[in-house]
């Protein structure tokens, strides 16, 4: 049972990872239906200015985890202003492999700065390198922030989309862009809003996987980011509470199989969970069935 | 005009491409040795690292009269850590400058690229640290004009058994291993069989694979079991993961690991709080009390300014070994370096004394280093 316990908070601090990679997927697809594959490499960059903050500016957690959030703001939008806003009547399978071309170029442009090796974040010192034990249990302070941090920063997305005017906004968008427009909300903005968000998200995902696991490389990005997709796919994509519930699903089931059974299967069971999702439920957990117009 | 242009560009071409014809041979009263390593590209600290020890070992030698009054002369070229480019190499170091030998390249994929111009030209090659169990023999046999001098990678496995059986009185282990990799998964073999056949208990094999960042599932799993010592097999990058979770989940027992743990990104990975009771086999330790070893680290010292490491103990070793080939020999016939470097006897060198097997492997002692704090504060040596 002691072992069940700690192998689901291992599970849930991998799944907020998840959980919050994963919420950048559905606002995007949610509002401008496109799978942002270029998603998984600003978690990439995000993991990568907090190391060059750490490391070369000597700053503490919370300064890098704010600077680098910000950072990859400005990469999600200058992406989507760059990348996807001339390609807005495109077909919808151009601007995904743009998407594809985007992620790429950032991985290898990183290498090329960075070098493929993997680096290492400094030693954390003081709170964030303390654990503690409940029973045989064992935590340590990095699960809890990274849990907390998490909490707050889907708190402060809720918040967003439902109480402020530049939720409701994105929220029409996602519902009927035209039909926004019509209404005179800006919509090039609300999408550029929509990327900001969610790449800050993957910024401090990011920045929280250098410190937890202290390795970092610049194609560190690709699994956990198809994971995320999983995730999001799972809660049913372009719905926000779902890609929370999928992120915490999926990174509890990882655990477990590699707890329980053995730990070659562990992505193949995700990846099998995502066929199943698509065959049962294709709109997902919390997925209403909508006719698509055609 | 265009045409003119384009002779003018084939000439050009052509002459470029014969000016390679006329390359320089070693002269009367010298012996070319062929140097052919990874000086840039993706391993290239292994290749620097062994041309360093290498090129210190020619000096030394020249120094004191040369290999039966003749001198050593070295021709040096950059395989960019790439295969075809390593086995061209090879082919115009035997073929255009005549060497009686070529050293390297440093990896075992890259060496193997150079074997069939070894057999085809009658040169040997030799390296000093392609430790893949298939290089020097596969099913059609020993590859004769193929030398090693470090410990294969399966050995390493059966070493580190018996050190957990011998020297720490280990009775349980646990293994894991990389499953993405041919090196791992022969090491853990290769322990797993040893330390079982001696009466030894395995209680649990759990795997991962390379690029792998989390490893608390396996590591909790594990924590549940009752063992002596963990034999972790896989390189530095998961190692120094694996080793930074395990020790934050309270898991003290000893890790035992391969030559793949010999990187200082161990130390950066992990930290130096983890690492302790840390064991791994090496080739070289820099604390070996040997005195042939003292004395080469303080030549080392004096010439580079820093540790060697075991690549460039093994590049110093390679020359020393070559020479002492090319000594007995009486001769720089290519066919006569040949057998005398296959009845290596007791050669006495820096990374341990050794004699050659029918298999053209180094019989001879793994160096084990212990980590305290993250710094190697033990070194001994297991023999075969």
């Amino acid at each position: 049972m002691e072992q069940f316990f700690q192998q689901t908070i291992n599970g849930i601090s991998l799944g907020s990872i998840y959980a919050l990679i994963a919420l950048g997927y559905t606002m995007v697809y949610g509002i401008i239906k496109l799978i942002n594959f270029a998603h998984s490499d600003v978690y990439m960059l995000g993991a990568y200015f907090g190391y060059v903050c750490m490391t070369s500016f000597k700053l503490g957690f919370l300064p890098s985890l704010l600077i680098s959030m910000v950072l990859c703001t400005l990469i999600g939008v200058m992406i989507e202003k760059i990348a996807y806003k001339p390609l807005r009547n495109a077909t919808r399978i151009a601007v995904l492999i743009t998407a594809i071309g985007v992620s790429l170029f950032l991985e290898y442009v990183t290498m090329a700065i960075a070098g493929a090796n993997v680096r290492s974040y400094p030693p954390q010192t003081g709170i964030l390198d303390q654990s503690f034990n409940i029973g045989s249990i064992n935590i340590t302070m990095q699960q809890i922030i990274i849990v907390s941090i998490t909490i707050i920063l889907m708190v402060l997305l809720q918040f967003i989309v439902k109480k402020t005017r530049i939720g409701k906004a994105m929220r029409a968008v996602s519902l009927d862009s035209d039909a926004a427009e019509l209404m005179g909300i800006n919509v090039n903005t609300t999408i550029s809003f929509t990327f900001a968000i969610g790449s800050a998200l993957a910024g401090a995902a990011g920045i929280m996987v250098g410190i937890y696991y202290n390795s970092i490389n610049p194609l560190m990005g690709m699994l956990p980011g198809l994971k995320a997709f999983v995730a999001a796919v799972f809660g049913g994509i372009g719905i926000i509470p779902g890609a929370m519930i999928g992120g915490y699903f999926i990174g509890i089931v990882e655990v477990l199989v590699s707890g329980y059974s053995n730990s070659m299967y562990r992505d193949g069971v995700v990846f099998a969970i995502l066929i199943l999702v698509l065959i049962i439920k294709p709109a997902g957990l919390l997925g209403k069935n909508t006719r698509e117009k055609v | 005009m265009k045409k003119l242009l384009s002779i003018i560009l084939l000439l050009a071409l052509a002459t470029t491409l014969f000016a390679g014809c006329g390359a320089e041979t070693a002269g009367e009263n010298e012996i070319g040795i062929g140097i052919n390593y990874e000086l840039s590209g993706e391993v290239a600290s292994y290749g620097q690292a062994s041309v360093e020890g290498i090129e210190l070992a020619i000096e030394e030698i020249n120094a004191a009269g040369g290999i039966n009054g003749k001198l050593i002369k070295a021709f040096k070229y950059d395989n960019k850590s790439d295969k075809s480019q390593a086995t061209t190499l090879a082919r115009k170091l035997m073929t255009q400058h005549k060497v009686v030998a070529v050293l390297g390249p440093a990896t075992s994929g890259s060496f193997k690229a150079t074997i069939p111009e070894a057999i085809k030209n009658k040169v040997v090659v030799a390296s000093g640290s392609a430790t893949d169990d298939a290089v020097t023999v596969d099913q059609s046999g020993v590859k004769e004009y193929a030398f090693r001098i470090c410990f294969t990678d399966s050995y390493q496995g059966t070493a580190m058994a018996n050190f957990a059986l011998n020297n720490m009185s280990a009775t349980k282990a646990v293994v894991l291993l990389d499953n993405a990799s041919d090196y791992a998964k022969g090491l853990a073999a290769n322990f797993t069989t040893t330390f079982e056949s001696a009466g030894g208990t395995v209680v649990a094999t759990e795997a991962f694979v390379a690029g792998d960042t989390d490893f608390n599932a396996i590591i909790t799993k594990i924590k549940g079991q009752d063992f002596d010592v963990i034999f972790l097999a896989g390189y530095y990058n998961e190692a120094g993961l694996i080793i930074k979770q395990a020790r934050n989940q309270g898991i003290d027992a000893p890790i035992l690991g391969p030559d793949g743990f010999g990187s200082p990104e161990l130390y950066d990975l992990a930290g130096a709080e983890a690492l302790n009771n840390i064991f791994y086999t090496s080739h070289f330790s820099s604390l070996d009390k040997d005195p042939t070893v003292a004395a080469f680290v303080e030549k080392y010292k004096a010439k580079h300014g820093e540790e060697p490491n075991q690549f460039a103990a093994l590049g110093y070793d390679l020359v020393m070994f070559i020479a002492d080939g090319i000594k007995r020999a009486g001769s720089t016939d290519t066919v006569a370096i040949k057998d005398a470097l296959e009845a290596t006897t007791d050669f006495a060198g820096v990374t341990g004394s050794f004699s050659m097997d029918e298999n053209h492997n180094p019989v001879k002692a793994v160096v084990i280093v212990g980590l305290q704090d993250g710094i190697a504060t033990t070194s001994e040596r297991v023999e075969q």
